[in-house]
């Protein structure tokens, strides 16, 4: 048990696809009810750190620390557990079940968590709600637009209270005033709740709504130390 | 050179006097950057003197006389047809991000430092405006949208160069090279 006030940290982290280095000694560290962002160009690895620090990949080498424990030594129920319970995800596209209801979709992972149906379901309406989208309840998110269907996402990731909402370009498939909405919301949703946030962008827009970034070139990280701006 | 129009485009719905005009403009244009008062009354004077508006002194009781400007018919012309014209194109490509790559590179410095700290400090005042934006009206929205947009043309001009590093490093070495001969 360590504790040294971050709730995320990753040290020294490498991964490899093949012979292909994703990963070449990453590390970061982040507060709890921090809004991150992990910039850079693609292919720099940002997604497989934004992985690696969720528990969905296991890097080479290197540590992944979660609340105080090591969460790439913990196997893969235990991780999966996790993910589902302390964390919530916002991707790019193709997360919601196009067939179902917005409410369907929203209060699917409080079913998996055991959580009652009643509840489930009085869970997910108010998120809806306080993502803008009541009266769209009943709609299945295939009949959705993207901008809607985001903030849809959005609602399932949070309605789980995860302590770490992690966003992989979460409006890379919207326009400009649509991503915007998305991001007002996600930032004041995660505020209210204090949820710590890791979000994956090359939007320095999108960047400019966390409270400091970190930058990937070449599958390591850089942190810019503040420098005096010449007047 | 903008402020006198805007200064007309106030004088367009109606006569007003000099405090009148600083208390609109800074209300509609310019809440982060008012208008002195020096500025109100150099940039009326010059509308006067080209005939884009018109004085006349209205009696104050027990106070000094006022001013109460008008807008002319020449000051309305001059001021619809500025409207109608676009805008001349930034000109100016020798940027100064530009020159201190350059020189970081003819010094043998490292012009990627230079430019990542430029870009730490283009995103923390991308921060600042959208923090700002999101507490302020929709014309501060609006002008802090136009400022980010500006920025983040800069910053993708940053990480293209840092990405064009080694090949201009190549070519500006040649070039002194063969300048050198």
């Amino acid at each position: 048990m360590k504790d040294n006030g971050y709730i995320l940290e990753a040290r020294e982290l490498t991964k490899s696809f093949g012979l292909t280095p994703a990963l070449r000694g990453a590390s970061l560290e982040i507060r709890q009810g921090e809004i991150l962002a992990i910039m850079g160009p693609s292919g720099s690895g940002k997604s497989t750190l934004l992985h690696c620090l969720a528990g969905i990949f296991k890097p080479d080498s290197g540590e992944v620390w979660y609340d105080g424990q090591r969460l790439d030594q913990l196997d893969e129920t235990k991780r999966t557990e996790l993910r589902r319970t302390a964390f919530g995800f916002v991707f790019q596209f193709g997360q919601l079940v196009p067939e179902l209801s917005a409410a369907d979709n929203v209060a699917l992972p409080l079913l998996l968590n055991r959580v009652g149906r009643k509840e489930a379901y009085e869970k997910a309406v108010s998120w809806l709600k306080r993502l803008g989208l009541d009266g769209l309840e009943a709609r299945r998110t295939g009949e959705l637009s993207g901008g809607e269907a985001q903030r849809v996402a959005l609602a399932r990731a949070l309605v789980t209270h995860p302590r770490v909402l992690f966003a992989d370009e979460p409006t890379g498939s919207l326009d400009s005033l649509s991503g915007e909405k998305v991001m007002d919301l996600l930032v004041d949703g995660a505020r209210e709740e204090g949820t710590t946030v890791v979000l994956v962008t090359h939007d320095p827009r999108v960047a400019a709504y966390a409270d400091r970034e970190v930058m990937v070139r070449d599958g390591k990280t850089s942190t810019q130390p503040k420098t005096e701006v010449a007047q | 050179m903008s402020a006198s129009y805007a200064l007309l485009g106030i004088l367009g719905r109606q006569p007003s006097y000099g405090y009148e005009l600083k208390r609109d403009y800074d209300f509609f244009y310019g809440r982060d950057k008012p208008l002195l008062f020096g500025q109100v009354y150099a940039t009326l004077s010059r509308l006067l003197r080209d005939k884009k508006i018109s004085t006349q002194a209205t009696e104050q009781s027990g106070g000094p006389e006022r001013k109460l400007y008008a807008i002319t018919e020449m000051g309305r012309t001059g001021l619809e047809s500025w409207l109608a014209t676009p805008e001349k194109l930034h000109p100016n490509t020798q940027t100064v991000l530009f020159i201190k790559v350059v020189t970081a590179i003819l010094l043998d410095k490292a012009p990627d430092e230079y430019l990542d700290a430029q870009r730490a400090a283009h995103l923390e005042r991308m921060r600042e405006l959208t923090a700002l934006r999101r507490k302020g009206d929709l014309a501060q929205l609006l002008q802090a949208d136009y400022a980010l947009f500006h920025l983040e043309a800069d910053l993708r001009w940053i990480d293209l160069t840092v990405a064009r590093l080694q090949t201009l490093t190549k070519e500006i070495r040649m070039r002194g090279v063969a300048y050198e001969g």
